[in-house]
């Protein structure tokens, strides 16, 4: 990284609130107020946004430097997705995807609770850079009071800091795949709000045929406070190889379940401490969310990276940490959530259509000790064979948290083999999983 | 330079049933539900005119080679 052409932004000037934890960016005003941010609070202490003709690097570098990931989930280099839609011809197209599929993560709902314009502002920023004019924000329809906040505080940057882009809020069906880029562009465009596949991609041509940038709510959020403090800040906090803060919904057996901002590296335990402490003995955390991967408790001090968890098959995902208790069948959580999973296929692609429900059907046969001889090595041929073969990855997610339950909860298929169903598969799940039951409409 | 081919099935429009498999068994299987499984995507060169043959004979158009210039 240049840190000369780094040093010429603006010095750091924010501060973590009294008692907030020290790696709050992002939540910092939360923390300092316990209040949501209007835009005069926000812009006292953020200052307004650069506009870029400070001789400060053009926004591109700066995210490139400061080494930014979307905290979407699949985690790609921002500043490549922003190179890319910068790099085609004719007017693009901002889309700010704030859908949060995952139903244990509330980490853009939070965020866009208590602080509105950090994301709009990186969104505005965002499509100043790749010179688009329109930004488009695809809320979940289900949630109300959120799209009227927002609404709100579109309004009232209208009235007093008129942005250079237009601003257009959308609220869409909030089913499981209607986050996935496509998706979203399909649904601006008139269409369901299902995965299109590809390619083209959305950055090649995606809402009116127009290249398409689509990020995550929080990566933008990021995006403008690396705006504002430059790439040398951005990296204070995190690993080298993965800088900066993400944003964690931790919930399950822990005393205070909540959306924390944790520097990338945090081992795990101390994110489960951030929330309170275990409740009870832990038996294993839901680790990126239901497309993710069970971690045995035996893995707690595992770093929050890409690079830590890559070993064990594991990634931080959408930034979902659900803690479960010893008294936990993992079989039966996990069934409940492919059921889940496989109820809301876009019922597109014939292998995630079909492959679902019957690797679903197979983990409730083992969980509720139905299982015939052949069961344990059809369930792997058939979780096996998703992977890579939907439009989407969604059938992907589904087949990663088959195969780590099945490794994470070796003793529960045991034991359910041999005996059938353990004691605790006879216990109230402790899951909160939403109705197996298909999405009412995607349009 | 040389040129590769990748195959690549359009998950949305293919319909099943697995006419591609039985022109091109050497790189495609079917699932239980007679959707195609890839072995590999890369085509030999040995095999370009049986890949071409499949991907004409796929009656939705499902199937494609794409050019990925190394
Ligand atoms: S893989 Fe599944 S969810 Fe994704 S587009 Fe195909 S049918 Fe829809
Ligand atoms: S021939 Fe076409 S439609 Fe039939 S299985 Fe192959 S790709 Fe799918």
């Amino acid at each position: 990284m240049n840190s000369s052409a780094a040093a010429r932004f603006t010095p750091h000037r924010l501060s973590p609130g009294p008692g907030g934890p020290a790696a709050a960016r992002l939540l910092a005003g939360w923390y300092a107020t316990g209040r949501p941010a209007g835009l005069t609070d926000h812009l006292r202490r953020y200052g307004p946004p650069p506009t870029g003709d400070r001789g400060s690097l053009p926004l591109v570098d700066a995210v490139a430097a400061a080494g930014l990931t979307g905290r979407g989930g699949a985690g790609f280099p921002t500043a490549r997705k922003l190179g890319a839609v910068a790099a085609r011809r004719g007017r693009c197209t901002v889309v700010v995807n704030a859908m949060e599929s995952e139903p244990p993560s509330r980490k853009d709902q939070f965020l866009i609770a208590v602080a509105p314009h950090l994301v709009l502002d990186g969104a505005v920023l965002a499509a100043t850079a790749v010179g688009a004019d329109t930004v488009h924000v695809c809320l979940p329809r289900d949630r109300a009071a959120q799209y009227r906040r927002l609404s709100a505080a579109v309004e009232e940057r209208r009235r007093c800091r008129p942005d250079p882009v237009r601003l257009r809020l959308h609220a869409l069906p909030h089913t499981y795949v209607s986050s996935e880029a496509t998706s979203l562009v399909r649904w601006l465009d008139g269409g369901p709000a299902r995965p299109r596949g590809g390619p083209p991609r959305a950055h090649e041509r995606g809402v009116g045929r127009r290249p398409t940038l689509v990020h995550n709510a929080e990566t933008l959020a990021h995006l403008a406070l690396i705006a504002r403090y430059g790439p040398a800040w951005f990296r204070q906090a995190g690993t080298p190889d993965e800088p900066g803060t993400l944003l964690v919904t931790v919930s399950g057996a822990v005393r205070a379940p909540a959306v924390l901002e944790v520097a990338l590296g945090t081992p795990l335990a101390t994110v489960l401490d951030q929330a309170g402490g275990a409740t009870q003995p832990l038996r294993a955390v839901l680790l990126g969310g239901f497309a993710g991967t069970w971690l045995p408790a035996r893995h707690l001090r595992t770093p929050l990276t890409r690079h830590d968890l890559a070993p064990l098959g594991a990634a931080p995902g959408a930034g979902v940490l659900v803690a479960v208790s010893e008294a936990l069948c993992g079989l039966t959580e996990t069934a409940r959530i492919l059921a889940y999973l496989a109820a809301h296929s876009a019922r597109q692609c014939g292998p995630c259509r079909l492959g679902l429900p019957a690797v679903a059907e197979d983990f409730t046969a083992l969980a509720t000790g139905r299982a015939d001889a052949a069961l344990l090595s059809r369930l792997r041929r058939r979780a096996g064979l998703l992977p890579d073969r939907g439009a989407c990855r969604h059938p992907d997610g589904a087949a990663r948290l088959a195969a780590s339950a099945l490794q994470a909860f070796a003793d529960d298929v045991d034991h359910h083999l041999a005996h059938g169903p353990c004691p605790a598969a006879r216990q109230p799940p402790q899951l909160p999983v939403p109705p197996a039951t298909a999405p009412e409409t995607w349009r | 330079m040389s040129r590769t081919r990748t195959l690549r099935v359009d998950r949305i429009a293919c319909t099943g049933q697995g006419l591609c498999a039985e022109l091109l068994p050497e790189l495609i299987d079917l699932d239980e539900w007679g959707y195609p499984v890839l072995k590999d995507t890369t085509v030999p060169d040995r095999l370009r005119a049986h890949a071409r043959r499949a991907v004409a004979a796929c009656p939705v158009l499902a199937l494609h080679t794409d050019d990925d210039r190394t």
